[in-house]
């Protein structure tokens, strides 16, 4: 019978099948960070359990931790806490940790493909809903709760029923400008919050093979955004040569077996999926959200919606919330909108790749007098990375902060977030009301919009740059 | 976790949909490290800034049940939003579409997640605006919401219905599995990545 790429990884895991039961599926990698682990920890303790398998198991410190002086103690002291039980945790339960200062430290999604850690067929969870990033490679990648964590812990397995099966095909070219966090917008505006849901989306079709590893991130990243368990893109040439040389990559005759097993995960032919969504890549303009859901997104050359003119009376109430929480009015052009923060960071674009698209617009320019920017690399190693390649540099002199690794601004656990009322710009993946900070307004933007609108003040998409404007800019 | 077979209260009409994790709890609470006293994140931003918001009006105090819109609980993994939705005194949530990891989240915790059509929804709102005492049930057993002289039936597969039935921890049922677990281990392909020991980068 023709399966999916998901079906032949989730029925490749399944230890225990029996009716009227879910399936058992084993894990081959288990993600953990300070948040949704302590409670699952002293589970196990208390039901005097072990690990099951620590050496399947990777933690690291990332949502709480102090982007700068991060090697100082965290001052705030319930974040410290919690900081400190994992280190207890992974102590007394034999886990590696990356922590704090470790060359390996950074926002859980970004270290596991980094170390290589996440490879093609792989079932891989965490405590995390953005999880779905590693499906990237073609492994089946999903965000759990903390008493599937405790789960995960003792069995390294878990209960599960076989998800339903969607693709979303974008085909063509992608213009200038437009990047995969474009693309992951206008899906989700497509499909809405919801749409996903009980899904695992593919994402195939020639825009997507075209993408980098770290654009294919980017793109997986966001599917529990579109409500989906996880997403997944077929391995091919790129991801192989993304992972050969990898720390955790396989080596030698192993490298071989494995580029010959990871060849074989594709859809085939005559699969078929539950749902089809199509995109064409080449009607895709730089997209930004203007409400509080990740669905509530328009391309940049729009305006404001008017709630008035949504036809479902929940869509209709949802957006009058959320320009009242907003400070929007209808009609008012999304290009017209000024912020005063931009983000740079996140497990969505927070990788090496997303620091060079912004540093390429702001090298030898200056961003905006009223607007400040704070650019938060997604590990230790990205920002080595980016210092090895002077980009720390064309930041700061552009005028923007340039920070320790960790979640930072993306949910402003640690102490970089909005004010009330503030205003920012950010790559990240959720607008949701508070998500920056108590009473912060976001608005969703790609790594390329977010250094255009850093030097304008203003929601910008880098074709608006006017080259003369520059120069100046630049003087 | 507690067992769950029938449920009697009143309901709090939240007449919202998207209702993120994030609104059900912000992320400043998620450094505690404990897994029970919640209720004072729950909510807490539109209690605060909202003052006719329906948890802050006093017929709804009392309310155990959520009657929720459309994808509540999207977002972030946290089951900080089902512990506080739990210490906030609720028992049961309603809607007619829940994200999936809150729903699977809810079901290992012990608060019941009912499925109803948006019109049964809309019906019930209508109910409880009408008159906030009404008696809402919510029996697992016979797979039924019932209020004034509706019955409304649910659906929910049978495993998660008997577990939360009998309110039996996942863990302990998997761990029967043992044998099942190592032979699949002794399968797995010897180049499959470890975390341990760490390698050079
Ligand atoms: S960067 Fe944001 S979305 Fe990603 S793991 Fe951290 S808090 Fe979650």
């Amino acid at each position: 019978m023709p399966k999916t790429l998901a079906e032949k990884v989730y029925d490749a895991h399944v230890v225990r099948s029996a009716a009227g039961e879910p399936d058992l599926l084993f894990i081959d990698l288990h993600l953990v960070h300070e948040v949704t682990s302590p409670q699952a920890f002293d589970g196990l303790r208390a039901a005097g359990r072990t690990v099951r398998r620590p050496d399947l198991t990777m933690a690291t410190e990332d949502h709480n931790v102090p982007t700068l002086d991060i090697l100082a103690p965290i001052a705030d002291p319930v974040s410290r806490a919690q900081v400190d039980a994992l280190r207890r945790n992974a102590a007394e339960f034999g886990i590696r940790l990356a922590p704090m200062g470790d060359r390996d430290q950074g926002i859980v999604h970004v270290i596991g493909p980094q170390l290589g850690l996440t490879q093609p067929g792989m079932t891989i969870v965490c405590g995390d809903s953005h999880t779905s990033t590693h499906g990237a490679f073609g492994a089946l990648a999903f965000g759990i709760g903390t008493s599937e964590v405790e789960h995960v812990l003792a069995t390294q397995t878990l209960p599960q029923y076989r998800p339903k099966q969607m693709a979303v095909t974008v085909d063509g070219e992608l213009p200038p400008g437009v990047s995969a966090k474009d693309v992951i917008l206008a899906v989700i505006a497509q499909i809405g919050t919801g749409g996903g849901q009980g899904y695992v989306i593919e994402y195939r079709g020639s825009a997507i093979e075209a993408l980098s590893m770290e654009a294919r991130m980017t793109i997986c990243n966001m599917s529990i955004e579109a409500g989906a368990k996880a997403g997944l893109i077929a391995p091919d040439q790129t991801t192989f040569d993304y992972l050969q040389g990898r720390a955790h990559a396989p080596q030698g005759a192993d490298w071989d077996a494995a580029v010959a097993h990871w060849s074989t995960l594709r859809t085939d032919e005559d699969a078929v999926f539950d749902r089809e969504v199509h995109i064409d890549a080449a009607s895709l303009t730089p997209f930004v959200t203007w409400g509080t859901n990740p669905g509530q997104g328009l391309p940049i050359g729009a305006s404001v919606p008017d709630p008035a003119d949504f036809a479902d009376e929940g869509d209709r109430r949802a957006a009058e919330q959320a320009l009242a929480y907003m400070g929007l009015s209808a009609g008012t052009p999304l290009r017209e909108i000024e912020v005063d923060t931009v983000f740079l960071g996140s497990c969505t674009n927070g990788r090496i790749e997303d620091l060079r698209v912004a540093a390429e617009l702001l090298r030898g320019r200056h961003i905006d007098a009223d607007t400040r920017m704070l650019v938060v690399p997604g590990s230790v190693a990205v920002k080595a990375q980016a210092e090895a390649e002077g980009l720390d540099r064309v930041f700061l002199e552009a005028g923007a902060e340039w920070r320790g690794a960790g979640c930072s601004m993306c949910l402003g656990m640690n102490p970089d977030q909005l004010k009330p009322g503030e205003r920012s710009a950010s790559t990240s993946n959720r607008n949701f009301q508070g998500r920056q900070g108590k009473g912060g307004r976001t608005h969703l933007v790609s790594p390329a919009v977010a250094a255009a609108t850093a030097l304008t003040g203003k929601l910008t998409a880098p074709a608006d740059l006017e080259p003369a404007e520059l120069t100046s800019a630049g003087v | 976790m507690d067992a769950f077979t029938t449920h009697t209260g009143t309901a709090a009409p939240l007449r919202r949909t998207n209702v993120d994790t994030d609104q059900i709890i912000p992320a400043e609470y998620l450094k505690r490290i404990t897994r029970t006293g919640f209720e004072d994140g729950l909510f807490v931003a539109w209690r605060t800034n909202e003052p006719d918001f329906v948890l802050n009006q006093p017929q709804y105090a009392d309310a155990s049940i959520l009657v929720a819109g459309p994808d509540f609980g999207t977002g972030s993994s946290r089951e900080h939003a089902v512990w506080a939705l739990l210490d906030g005194g609720f028992r049961v949530v309603i809607s007619s579409r829940f994200a999936d990891i809150f729903r699977n989240n809810s079901t290992k915790a012990g608060l019941l997640t009912v499925l109803l059509p948006q019109d049964a929804v809309e019906v019930l709102w209508t109910a409880v605006e009408g008159d906030p005492t009404t008696a809402v049930t919510v029996d697992l057993q016979a797979k039924e919401v019932r209020f004034l002289d509706t019955v409304v039936p649910f659906e929910i597969d049978d495993y998660t219905r008997w577990r939360l039935l009998e309110g039996l921890d996942d863990v302990g049922l998997t761990e029967r599995h043992l044998s099942d677990i190592e032979a699949y281990e002794a399968a797995r392909q010897p180049w499959l990545p470890r975390a341990l020991p760490a390698l050079p980068a």
